[in-house]
């Protein structure tokens, strides 16, 4: 005889979420093939249980080519901590585009919104159109907010900034929320000139007030600060927490001084740029859940290479109409064959979906199969 | 019609080999400026699309609960049966073809999309996109001449079983979806022998259509006349009626696309190592458009370009109609038949082939007022007569 371990109360779901789950059961039945959120989605986008997304309430300039935008959440945002980034979602001439921007807004916001901030780059498809044409009442896709640029839950004694550009902004969050629980703080901020200071006059304020010790370099009249100047500025530098941001270059070079006085460990670092892509002619092709690497030449469909090294792949009419071949592509750059189109996996790897068949290797790349 | 290869006048034979790259070109030209220039207002227009039918089918469906009422009930079902229509034409046909791919939106793509149909998603891709948007009006490759029970060319041997296939075509027309269900699931080769009946390929893909099938047939035959109380029976017959309406509809439409007289058929042998221009040309000469309004256009899911849509099945379907002058130009100036007439026109060509080709060859041509008597007693000499009589007397009309 076997014994049947009585089940422990709490393992049960309680009534009400059973009956929840039964009602969303019936619902499905009532809709499919779609679901019930497909119908709900027309009526109410940010509502609970929708896919997360939020909507467009304002856009403030902050200088010639930043701005910050004010996004009502859904109602299934979670807290999230100062320093944080998070993904948007937003479509451009009706391509949908992911990008990481920082969270700039103070927590608790009265009306539950939150702020990204935004400097527009040159030729930047998404930082162009969220600076310069972003509408109020556009809705958007979004992610929870992630990242460990963040303060340690015990405040360091003593803080070092080191940002450039819109490297301002994780900081920037940060400071906003946490300034006075920081007994003292350096901030070292480059910027073209001082009108390009993104935030400028709200550091200069929190400068005057004495919360903050501002060093502003204007890099068009007073150029580059190296690690070795700002290790000037800050004699104590070595005693100090340091949390930077800006371009690689600026990073490496950071990283690089701080090792060298043995340091490492105290400084934090965030990057906004996705590695540099190896655009050239055909590349390493690798299967993520297959393990198989592959040599692809530029004028070779992934999907033929794929397959003369063995991997079972998805395939269709190997002309490029039926998509019967699309894998996502969760790194790197491919070639459409038909218009030498090149399409690139953005940022953290969004699994842009590709048609194999019609595709060649841009250099080294991931996809997903 | 016989396939092309064995006319008389091959239409395409005043056309050089390079005549035929040259088409190529330009059709590739004309695709790449759409795919160019697609953008916001794209996008704009597939979200309204189908925002619209979803709320008229939420309407439909509401104003049905009250369907005991004989107003609620047509003005319900007449909904539905728009919305369903919608739904599988401009809708999911499009955007199972990747049309909508582009805006990398993954609530509206090729690989995520499922629809109010018994087929799967996934089984109607491969044999429509897959098979037949690849071999379009190949005999014996593309089975969608006929769905393999039809005798759709002259070529095909005749036999008294075909007389039927006017009924079979109506029949198949009233119960399209479960038609094409059967069709995906290549049901008629499947369960011939043993073997193939026990595949588990084939058992897997059985079980996914009887699951799809299950949960439509609940919904509409079950969930909402039950949600409808007291109004049940007239729920139950309105979406009974809906789908019929979206099937005869939807399956008029399709034999439009490549049925009426004057569609070309090819050999098997004929495209072996087709070029990509030869392939274009397929496909010029294998479709045929409907003309009409704007709105017949949006009914049929724009498969009243036909032409356009199976020389560019993944442009998306609002284009179609701003490239259909340049396509047209191009059959123009290359000499080659572009067929487009009103829905009604094509619907009775496409009758009238099933109807002769029912017939054996030749006899339906050769009947006048003055011979019907002796044309019916050689029809039905055929009919129960056996193979030997049937060629004797076949050699005899030819």
């Amino acid at each position: 005889m076997t014994a049947t371990a009585p089940r422990p109360a709490a393992a049960r779901p309680p009534a009400r979420k059973a009956l929840r789950d039964r009602v969303f059961k019936f619902a499905e039945l009532v809709t499919t093939p779609l679901l019930p959120v497909d119908y709900l989605d027309l009526f109410d986008p940010l509502r609970s249980g929708a896919a997360l997304r939020g909507r467009i309430e304002a856009v403030h300039r902050e200088t010639r080519d930043a701005a910050s935008i004010v996004i009502r959440p859904g109602r299934d945002w979670l807290p999230y901590v100062p320093g944080q980034y998070v993904r948007i979602g937003i479509d451009i001439d009706g391509v949908r585009q992911w990008r990481a921007y920082s969270i700039t807004s103070v927590l608790d916001r009265a009306d539950g919104c939150f702020t990204i901030t935004v400097k527009a780059i040159p030729s930047g498809k998404v930082s162009n159109h969220l600076v310069h044409r972003a509408k109020p009442g556009t809705i958007i896709q979004l992610d929870q907010a992630t990242g460990e640029f963040c303060l340690p839950e015990q405040v360091p004694a003593k803080a070092l900034f080191v940002t450039a550009g819109s490297g301002i902004t994780p900081v920037m969050g940060i400071l906003r929320n946490s300034v006075d629980q920081l007994a003292d703080t350096v901030l070292v901020h480059s910027a073209p000139t001082a009108e390009d200071v993104v935030f400028g006059e709200e550091l200069r304020r929190m400068a005057a007030e004495g919360r903050i010790r501002l060093i502003e370099q204007h890099t068009d009249s007073a150029g580059m600060l190296d690690a070795r100047s700002i290790a000037e500025l800050v004699p104590d530098l070595h005693e100090r927490a340091t949390w930077a941001c800006g371009p690689v270059g600026m990073l490496e070079a950071l990283e690089e001084h701080w090792a060298s006085v043995g340091i490492a460990d105290r400084l934090y670092t965030e990057r906004f740029r996705p590695r540099v892509l190896v655009t050239g002619e055909g590349g390493t092709v690798a299967f993520t859940k297959n393990g198989t690497t592959v040599e692809a030449d530029g004028a070779t469909p992934i999907l033929d290479a794929a397959e003369e090294a063995g991997v079972l792949m998805p395939s269709g009419c190997r002309m490029g109409i039926c998509y019967g071949c699309v894998l996502p592509l969760r790194e790197g750059a491919v070639r459409d064959l038909r218009n030498g189109e090149i399409t690139t996996a953005e940022d953290v790897g969004d699994g842009v979906l590709i048609q194999t068949c019609v595709s060649a290797a841009a250099g080294a790349c991931a996809i997903d199969h | 019609m016989t396939v092309l290869q064995k006319k008389p006048d091959n239409p395409i034979e005043h056309l050089s080999p390079e005549d035929i790259e040259l088409i190529g070109k330009e059709l590739d030209t004309i695709r790449q400026e759409v795919r160019d220039s697609l953008g916001e207002d794209d996008a704009k227009y597939i979200r309204t699309v189908i925002d619209v039918q979803r709320k008229l089918e939420l309407g439909s469906r509401a104003v049905l609960l009250f369907s005991k009422f004989p107003p609620a009930w047509l003005i319900g079902t007449a909904g539905l049966s728009v919305a369903k229509i919608l739904e599988n034409m401009e809708i999911g046909h499009n955007i199972l073809h990747g049309q909508w791919d582009w805006m990398r939106d993954p609530k509206i793509h090729s690989t995520t999309w499922e629809w109010d149909m018994a087929s799967p998603a996934e089984q109607w891709k491969h044999s429509h996109n897959e098979l037949h948007h690849t071999y379009t009006n190949v005999i014996g490759k593309d089975n969608d001449l006929g769905y393999g029970i039809m005798r759709v060319d002259e070529d095909q041997k005749w036999h008294p079983m075909y007389l039927a296939q006017p009924v079979w075509n109506f029949i198949n027309a009233c119960f399209f979806e479960y038609g094409i269900a059967a069709y995906d699931l290549e049901l008629g080769k499947n369960l011939a022998t043993k073997k193939r009946r026990n595949d588990p390929k084939f058992r897997a893909a059985a079980k996914q259509v009887l699951k799809k099938i299950r949960n439509q047939a609940a919904k509409d035959y079950v969930v909402h006349p039950l949600l409808s109380g007291p109004s049940f029976l007239p729920t139950l017959a309105a979406n009974f009626t809906a789908n019929v309406v979206r099937n005869l509809w939807s399956h008029s439409v399709i034999m439009c696309g490549h049925f009426p007289e004057g569609v070309e058929t090819f050999e098997k042998t004929s495209i072996d190592g087709e070029t990509r221009g030869e392939w274009y040309v397929r496909q010029m000469l294998g479709s045929a458009n409907i003309s009409g309004s704007k709105a017949m256009h949006l009914m049929t899911g724009n498969l009243s370009h036909q032409v356009e849509h199976h020389l560019f099945p993944d442009i998306p379907s609002n284009r179609y109609a701003e490239i259909a002058p340049r396509v047209k130009d191009i059959f123009d100036r290359y000499g080659l038949t572009y067929h487009s007439a009103p829905l009604y026109k094509q619907v009775g060509s496409a009758w009238h082939k099933v109807i002769r080709l029912s017939l054996p060859n030749g006899w339906l041509a050769e009947t006048t007022p003055k011979n019907a008597p002796a044309q019916v007693v050689k029809l039905v000499r055929m009919t129960t007569g056996g193979k030997k009589v049937r060629r004797e007397l076949m050699r005899a009309a030819a």
